[in-house]
């Protein structure tokens, strides 16, 4: 191997990732006076928090009562009670005091006519434990993401963050057990970096793009993830993929929950709101996963629009054009963009599309990783937030909304816990280079792939195999298959090609790194959903249709050591953090 | 008279000429300039031919099938693929635009794909962005309110107030009116540009805000502002199709009336 050159940086706290949460947490550790990196492989504001269009949600109250017990009943029904209820209590307790912050740091939300944050209906957000639709989700028009994260780099750059961007992280730097630092790779140049740091955040987001058809970015590869298993360490839940309801159809470009919020519904090719049938109550505001596998029964059973009677449609002509322009105007925008339709006059063609990920790097509530092995033991010197994080909140299934105050409630949590672990200017132990010499290893041996396997080929492979052996509804032979065929594109990488060599800007060797992060998550999907024998939230199995409490009310774990995936569970969590509240006993979940 | 020439190693010569071999006959060709920073050559136009039937409708969906299927190498920047991250932003056939929003069918003829304009290049269609960056962090772009609020209320902002940062907010930085803007070009360094000066109004805008004057004084200045000549090229490229030219010109008329 060619020795790399390696520059040395010594932080108290890295954030690894610069979306809302890695944003949110590095505000909280500049503005303590850690010293605190923030290392991006893109520019902050390219993040992918930015595609978040219909809100925040937060028990603010300002168009009804309402009360955050609601919020977490709601949270936890939705999780189909998966999620763990002490964290599920403090995401919606700090709720509205973290969107109260997000607003004092300027984020242009939309107003109420007495002036305060405007709150729309969201999926599976309701009143009274599950009585009536409430109005919780805070919203800046259908842009919120966009607005936050804006406002969020403004936050950072008044607190002086120092940023590393356009790095690409390869590897966490592990010794006996605890994370001291990461690897980098400056693509502005093609320097190798190596931070050390008492505490490393990640705060990577999800892995949208193993599935060929997903809202999520091109980015959305889920690097911490696959750093995580590289370092020998368990994800969780990746059985978890939430299939959005109303994917753009033929281009899966996001179409917000907003739009039914507003008043929208879905119609199929008979013309029939199909959604009473499926949820009398909440109808088309049901939670995601009922509305994805609604429509992709009536797709199923002919009633599917189009030549090949492959989607529904979004009916929004009837909401007054005055509304769809200030409160829809991005979703409109996209509309006319991609498939030249105008949404005050047509309906929009709509199909369930991959779009978040439940599962990830297992933490408790104050983003400390999780070994996994044993009661709960934390990875010293390791935290996840956002995306990338099963805390878990969203347990099955997240309710639309409840991400984006994931990112700033446990980004700040993460901030709290390591000012609390961190004394500035601790000095930093000697580790040694073996670690960093394999991390290279890998580097130089993709970078030099002469092999017959090009990343695009494996990679579309590895999204074709996903997107009909992992989808919407799961059997026992559809998993099976997927877990037999994902090994030929990971057997793949054994004979990579990788084009260009060079060091700068290699978007050729970064997409490779990437799909080596990605491959890996297929694969702990794959194998967690073939494990889980039930039906719950995202996870819908055909051949075992009911939730199974007795088995199966527990997280999944799984490893991956390069060639075999290990499978183990840990126990939810159903007692809350304080007596504030009540737990909630699961019961049948219905809307 | 004075003759100003490219040094010799700024030339744009003809590259690599790659060829249809699926013998489809809906075959465009695509130009995209191409420059390795670690080879010591000119840059150079490679000429793709490349089979429309099997292509998405965006000059994004090309340049991936290029990538994916002809030559791996080539270098851009992309993300979010639907008009929101502002990555892509490049000139494709001579107008600057986000490459995902920008439908190839509209482009008649061969399809010519720049990088941003009087950028420095780092590789391929990948422009250096640095300075545009430094020049946003100079304008403070976050709320400024002398008195800390209670924290259990949110600053109240009137329908009417919010509506003003209509037509700014959504501002994706994507570049494309700065470095469509001639003035830009000859005095980026100095003169903030529309994005920049468009972010900045956002603020000296906003009802919750409270150091509008103190704002207002950092960009009244000769070059910062004044080197805007309402040449209007920004408000032309936008692909989100907000109004830079009408943001500066709301400044200087805050200035003046102030």
């Amino acid at each position: 191997m060619k020795a790399y050159k390696i520059i040395d940086h010594e932080y108290d706290v890295l954030v690894v990732g610069a979306g809302g949460a890695g944003l949110r947490a590095a505000v909280g550790l500049s503005e303590s006076g850690l010293k605190t990196a923030c290392i991006s492989k893109v520019f902050p504001t390219r993040s992918h928090t930015a595609a978040a269009q219909g809100g925040i949600s937060a028990a603010l109250g300002n168009a009804g009562e309402d009360d955050w017990r609601w919020h977490m009943y709601d949270t936890v029904k939705g999780s189909d009670w998966l999620g763990d209820q002490d964290s599920i209590e403090y995401l919606c307790k700090e709720a509205p005091r973290a969107v109260i912050e997000l607003e004092h740091y300027g984020v242009p939300f939309s107003r109420t006519d007495d002036g305060k944050i405007y709150q729309r209906a969201f999926g599976g957000m309701t009143k009274d434990y599950g009585n009536s639709p409430v109005q919780r989700t805070c919203a800046a028009a259908d842009r919120t993401g966009h607005a936050i994260l804006h406002t969020l780099y403004g936050q950072a750059l008044k607190h002086n963050t120092n940023f590393f961007i356009e790095y690409f992280v390869l590897d966490l730097i592990m010794k006996d057990g605890e994370c001291k630092g990461v690897i980098a790779w400056n693509l502005n140049d093609g320097t190798i970096h190596r931070f050390k740091s008492h505490i490393t955040i990640i705060a990577t987001g999800g892995y949208g793009k193993v599935y060929y058809s997903a809202t999520a970015a091109h980015t959305c590869t889920g690097d911490g993830n696959g750093m995580v298993l590289r370092a020998g360490l368990a994800l969780q839940d990746m059985e978890f993929v939430q299939f959005h309801p109303t994917g753009l159809y033929g281009i899966g470009c996001l179409i917000s929950e907003a739009v039914r919020g507003e008043g929208g519904y879905l119609l199929n090719s008979k013309g029939e709101r199909f959604m009473e049938k499926y949820a009398p109550n909440a109808k088309d505001l049901a939670s995601r996963d009922v509305v994805s596998r609604s429509i992709a029964i009536e797709i199923n059973e002919g009633r599917g629009i189009g030549e090949y009677k492959d989607h529904v449609h979004l009916h929004i002509s009837h909401i007054e054009k005055k509304i769809i322009e200030s409160r829809l105007p991005g979703i409109s925008e996209s509309v006319e963009t991609f498939i030249g339709r105008d949404v005050t006059k047509e309906p929009i063609p709509v199909v369930p599309t991959v779009h978040y990920n439940m599962g990830g790097i297992p933490t408790n509530y104050k983003a400390e990783v999780l070994t996994g092995n044993g009661k709960d033991k934390t990875v010293p010197g390791l935290m996840a937030i956002g995306e990338s994080a099963c805390v878990s909140v969203h347990g099955a299934n997240r309710l639309g909304s409840n991400s984006l105050i994931d990112l700033v409630v446990f980004g700040r949590a993460a901030a709290q816990r390591a000012i609390e672990l961190v004394k500035p200017n601790t000095p930093h132990e000697k580790v040694s280079s073996s670690e960093t010499d394999k991390c290279l290893d890998r580097f130089d041996r993709l970078r030099n792939g002469n092999g017959k396997n090009k990343t695009s080929e494996l990679r579309l492979s590895m999204q074709k195999i996903m997107q009909s052996k992992c989808a919407v509804f799961r059997t026992e032979k559809t998993l099976k298959e997927g877990v037999d065929e994902i090994k030929k594109p990971y057997e793949g990488m054994e004979s990579i090609s990788v084009k260009d060599k060079s060091l700068i800007f290699n978007t050729d060797l970064m997409e490779t790194l990437e799909f080596d992060n990605l491959i890996r998550q297929a694969i702990t999907t794959l194998e967690s959903a073939y494990s889980r024998k039930e039906s719950r939230g995202a996870h819908a199995r055909e051949d075992f249709p009911k939730r199974d409490d007795v088995n199966f009310m527990k997280h999944t774990l799984s490893w991956h050591n390069g060639k075999k995936v290990k499978i183990d569970y840990r126990p939810v969590t159903l007692s809350t953090m304080s007596n504030e509240v009540q737990s909630f006993p699961p019961k049948e979940r219905v809307y | 008279m004075v003759q100003f020439n490219l040094p010799e190693n700024s030339k744009v010569l003809k590259g690599t000429y790659f060829k249809d071999n699926t013998g489809s006959q809906n075959i465009k060709k695509i130009n995209i300039y191409r420059w390795d920073p670690e080879k010591n050559e000119n840059p150079k136009i490679d000429t793709f031919e490349v089979d429309l039937k099997k292509c998405g409708n965006k000059v994004l969906d090309i340049l991936n099938k290029i990538k994916n299927e002809i030559d791996p190498s080539l270098t851009y920047r992309r993300s979010c693929a639907h008009g929101v991250c502002g990555s892509c932003a490049m000139n494709v056939d001579g107008v600057n635009t986000l490459s995902c929003m920008k439908s190839h069918k509209d482009i008649n003829g061969d399809i010519n794909i720049y990088p941003l304009p009087h950028l420095k290049v780092i590789k391929d269609l990948v422009a250096d962005l640095t300075t545009l960056y430094r020049q946003y962090e100079t304008i403070e772009p976050w709320l400024k309110i002398k008195e800390k609020k209670p924290k259990k209320f949110e600053i109240n902002q009137s329908k009417e107030n919010r509506k003003k940062l209509d037509g700014l907010y959504e501002c994706i930085m994507c570049a494309c009116c700065s470095t469509s803007c001639p003035s830009y070009w000859w005095n980026g360094e100095k003169y903030l540009g529309p994005a920049v000066l468009l972010q900045a109004y956002r603020w000296i805008i906003d009802s919750r805000d409270e150091e509008r004057a103190e704002r207002l004084k950092v960009v009244a200045d000769k070059l910062k502002l004044y080197g805007c000549h309402t040449i209007m090229n920004c408000t032309n490229s936008c692909p989100k199709g907000l109004n830079p030219a009408k943001a500066i010109s709301s400044l200087k008329k805050m200035l003046a009336t102030n």
